[in-house]
């Protein structure tokens, strides 16, 4: 699907709308498109009811972290007690950005995909998108998915709760500032970062 | 025209309870005979009618996606393996197709035969294995299982003479497969799928005049043509409902172009319709074979110029899908020119499949969830990863 | 008793044996577990009671689907923390005497996923384990092994003494603390009572060149 044909198509019919195309340096040549989070409903309907598009299968939707580009100075995560971001953390990282991609297919005219992409503003506070869950039906858990792991809140999804933790889970754990709790983990030759877990847990040499 | 309003779901409906009758809530699972695998739906029941289903995953959620960001692209291949564990060869041929399409790899010839090959054997045993689950749940306790699993071990001797496993296979590669075959496997393979349509008439049989089966699974768990498509199913349970829509006839990825075979579609969309079609399947999956073996060349099984060690695609992304036995598998993979995927997304066919399941049960019994849920075939392993 | 004494009244009709071995011999032949499959393992659990690897024969005759019936569990697959609790709970619903077999890597320790923030290493945390199998997943064959072994334990178990099973020792506790979901992980994150780390000589692997990052 050429994305350079489609974009100025969408931008004639959802007036007001910013769209950038960003593209895919790999051989792949998936090239997506960054719609902005105000109109990306009005883009979905148009795309989905368009009689020459009629992208009406959602096939994927994908949560991506992308923290700030610049690294922070490395506080020691590897603390014996399971901090997940202290507050030295949290503000230096909180200028990155959560992204969701959508992958859109037609099972009626068998063309496909268009690759959406938005992005939130920024990685604390900031995180809410709308829900095209009222367009395709099959980005329900997907989306549930992306709230759980990554933290997006999706606006306007009738049931957003955790779907693969349990609901008493305060983490987001897909991202990349995710410090997981500290567990014994048993290795008879213990190497790299389990054998400095070990040491911590058995207090030096045995 | 909004898709909630159209095909509402009842997750957000609280249930009105009349006069007298009471409602109640009943927890299946997560530990059940009947669920194939640790799943856990709670049923809100007035008397033997369902009102509400709310499925609860998660119990069986190994974080693959985050383990593959710390793993090199080839230390992911066995946990793919492990993803939809009946079917371990199709979950491997869509990792390495999604890295071929990111890194722009080719596949010999003799390789993309194999790779067809152990497909169509896996989608074989697989829904062998799901009729016979099937009889399972509907109380005919065992014996139309052991059946299937008869079929399925003599499939499960050839996976361990080629791959060296009998379950978690291991086998393709970037750029063809691990090994080539070993000697005599292919006169093993086609006697194998010589007599596999015999034991699909024995089925058939057991399944089309069986009056118990037809009485409980026509016109159980119907679901249209529009909520199919619109809440993303794929694989059979689309199928039965009458859309045309099969990733080896649409992607046409492989080599699956070259072979003939029909794709069996549904026309009520119900139980009877996703098990009948499977066993139509099976004998296109037979022909598929039958036409692979007979036309396999010679040459390498796997593509010489690709790294295994220190193997580090190009930044960019891609989205690789195949026709997996149980819906549209896809890999989707970021990557950032270091050998480690930046991001690593399985998208699961039962997960999404799952989407439909309270719509298919309301107004129906209890005893009838059982079955649909069966029809949806799903592995947890996939669902939560 | 002499053995061929023993011999000879068996081939005469008559049996002598004692009170353990009879006790003994009854528990093990007729052993039946519940029917708990949690991941990839549970495949191959079912592989074994099928026609070809058939378990029935060692007296695993049904699988009983209630904790209540049932005598041994065969914790199949990858726990998850989300999963512990129940595991936990089911195995505080069996009746004593009562084993649980550790089928698979994942079940032992964790397996593959150990390096996960939802994976329990190991079940042997919250509640005590007779048997472990390893492999992933391990051959049928390995699973009637490891069933065969179970049963030579429990030929072994005295009927009084110090050594005698759990469910004869009424000091023994049958249930066992049930985890509770935290916002982190799991509260408590193992039972002190069941489960020690083992301890690794940490001086040899620190003389390992093979990499300390």
């Amino acid at each position: 699907m050429n994305l350079e044909s489609l974009k100025p198509e969408i931008e004639a019919n959802v007036p007001g709308c910013r769209l950038e195309i960003i593209s895919n340096p790999s051989p792949s040549a998936q090239h997506s498109l960054l719609i902005d989070s105000e109109h990306a409903l009005a883009i979905a309907i148009f795309l989905r009811d368009a009689p020459h598009l009629r992208f009406d299968y959602c096939s994927n939707v994908t949560g991506i972290d992308w923290p700030a580009p610049t690294p922070a100075p490395s506080k020691a995560k590897e603390t014996g007690d399971a901090i997940e971001e202290d507050v030295e953390n949290a503000e230096a990282l909180a200028t990155g950005h959560l992204e969701v991609v959508y992958h859109l297919y037609s099972m009626e005219l068998k063309h496909g995909p268009v690759i959406l992409r938005m992005r939130t503003q920024d990685r604390s506070t900031r995180v809410h998108l709308p829900s095209l869950i009222s367009v395709w039906r099959s980005v329900d858990f997907q989306e549930r998915e992306v709230f759980d792991l990554f933290g997006v809140i999706f606006d306007g999804h009738p049931d957003l709760r955790r779907l693969l933790m349990w609901d008493e889970f305060t983490d987001f754990p897909m991202r990349r500032d995710y410090v997981e709790p500290d567990d014994y983990e048993y290795e008879p030759t213990a190497h790299d970062k389990v054998l400095l877990k070990t040491m911590q847990h058995q207090g030096g040499t045995a | 025209m909004s898709a909630l309003a159209e095909f509402p779901s009842a997750a957000h409906l609280t249930p009105s309870a009349d006069g007298d009758s009471q409602l109640l809530e009943v927890s299946m699972g997560p530990q059940h005979p009947s669920t194939h695998g640790v799943f856990r739906m709670d049923v809100v029941l007035d008397g033997e009618t369902v009102v509400k289903l709310k499925p609860i995953f998660g119990y069986l959620h190994r974080n693959h996606e985050k383990i593959a960001e710390d793993e090199t692209y080839l230390g992911s291949m066995p946990y793919t393996d492990r993803l939809d564990y009946f079917c371990s060869l199709t979950n491997n041929w869509a990792y390495a197709l999604a890295v071929e399409t990111l890194a722009g790899i080719q596949v010999p010839e003799r390789a993309q035969y194999l790779r067809i090959i152990t497909a169509e054997l896996t989608r074989l045993q697989n829904h062998a294995s799901l009729v016979g689950f099937l009889m399972q749940d509907m109380g005919a306790s065992g014996t139309p299982l052991m059946y299937a699993f008869r079929e399925r071990e003599k499939i499960l001797d050839l996976f361990e003479a080629l791959t060296g496993a009998r379950m978690m296979c291991n086998y393709m590669r970037f750029g063809g497969c691990r090994v080539d075959l070993p000697a005599g496997w292919l006169e093993q393979a086609k006697q194998v799928v010589a007599a596999f349509p015999r034991f699909l008439d024995e089925y058939e049989t057991l399944l089309v005049s069986n009056e118990i089966i037809m009485a409980r699974t026509q016109g159980v768990g119907v679901l249209s043509r529009e909520l199919a498509i619109n809440a993303g199913i794929t694989g059979p349970v689309l199928r039965a409902c009458g859309v045309n829509y099969d990733l080896r006839k649409v992607d046409k990825y492989g080599i699956y172009d070259r072979f003939s075979f029909r794709i069996p579609l549904g026309d009520h969309g119900d139980v009877y319709d996703r098990y009948m079609l499977r066993l139509l399947e099976m004998r296109e999956s037979i022909k598929i074979l039958e036409q692979a073996m007979r036309d396999l060349p010679e040459g390498p099984f796997t593509d010489p110029k690709t790294k295994v060690r220190n193997f580090r695609p190009k930044p960019g992304e891609a989205y690789g899908r195949i026709e997996a036995p149980k819906g549209e598998l896809g890999f989707y993979l970021i990557s950032d020119g270091t050998p480690n995927p930046y991001r690593y997304r399985v998208r699961p066919p039962s997960l999404i499949n799952l989407t439909v399941l309270e719509d298919m049960c309301l107004g129906r019994n209890v005893a009838d969830v059982v079955i649909i849920l069966g029809s949806i075939d799903i592995v947890m392993g996939e669902v939560d990863r | 008793m002499d053995e061929a004494l023993k011999h000879e009244l068996g081939r005469q009709g008559v049996i002598a044996t004692t009170m353990q071995e009879l006790y003994n011999w009854s528990r093990r032949s007729s052993l039946w577990p519940l029917n708990f499959g949690l991941a990839c393992c549970a495949i191959e659990m079912i592989a074994t009671t099928m026609a070809r690897y058939d378990l029935a024969r060692f007296g695993a005759e049904v699988f009983r689907p209630s904790p209540r019936q049932a005598d041994l569990m065969i914790v199949s697959g990858t726990i998850t923390k989300k999963m512990a609790p129940q595991i936990v709970r089911l195995y505080n619903q069996m009746p004593e005497p009562k084993y649980v077999i550790s089928m698979g890597a994942c079940a032992i320790s964790g397996g593959p996923f150990k390096q996960g923030y939802n994976v329990l290493k190991g079940i042997d945390r919250y509640i005590p384990v007779d048997i472990y199998i390893p492999g992933c997943p391990p051959r049928p064959e390995a699973l009637l092994e490891g069933f065969i072994e179970l049963q030579k334990k429990i030929d072994g178990q005295p009927l009084t003494g110090d050594d005698r099973p759990r469910h004869l020792n009424a000091a023994e506790p049958s249930e066992f603390l049930i985890p509770k979901f935290g916002e982190h992980d799991l509260e408590p994150s193992k039972n002190p009572a069941v489960w020690h780390p083992p301890l690794i000589n940490i001086s040899l692997a620190d003389n390992d060149e093979s990499g300390i990052a």
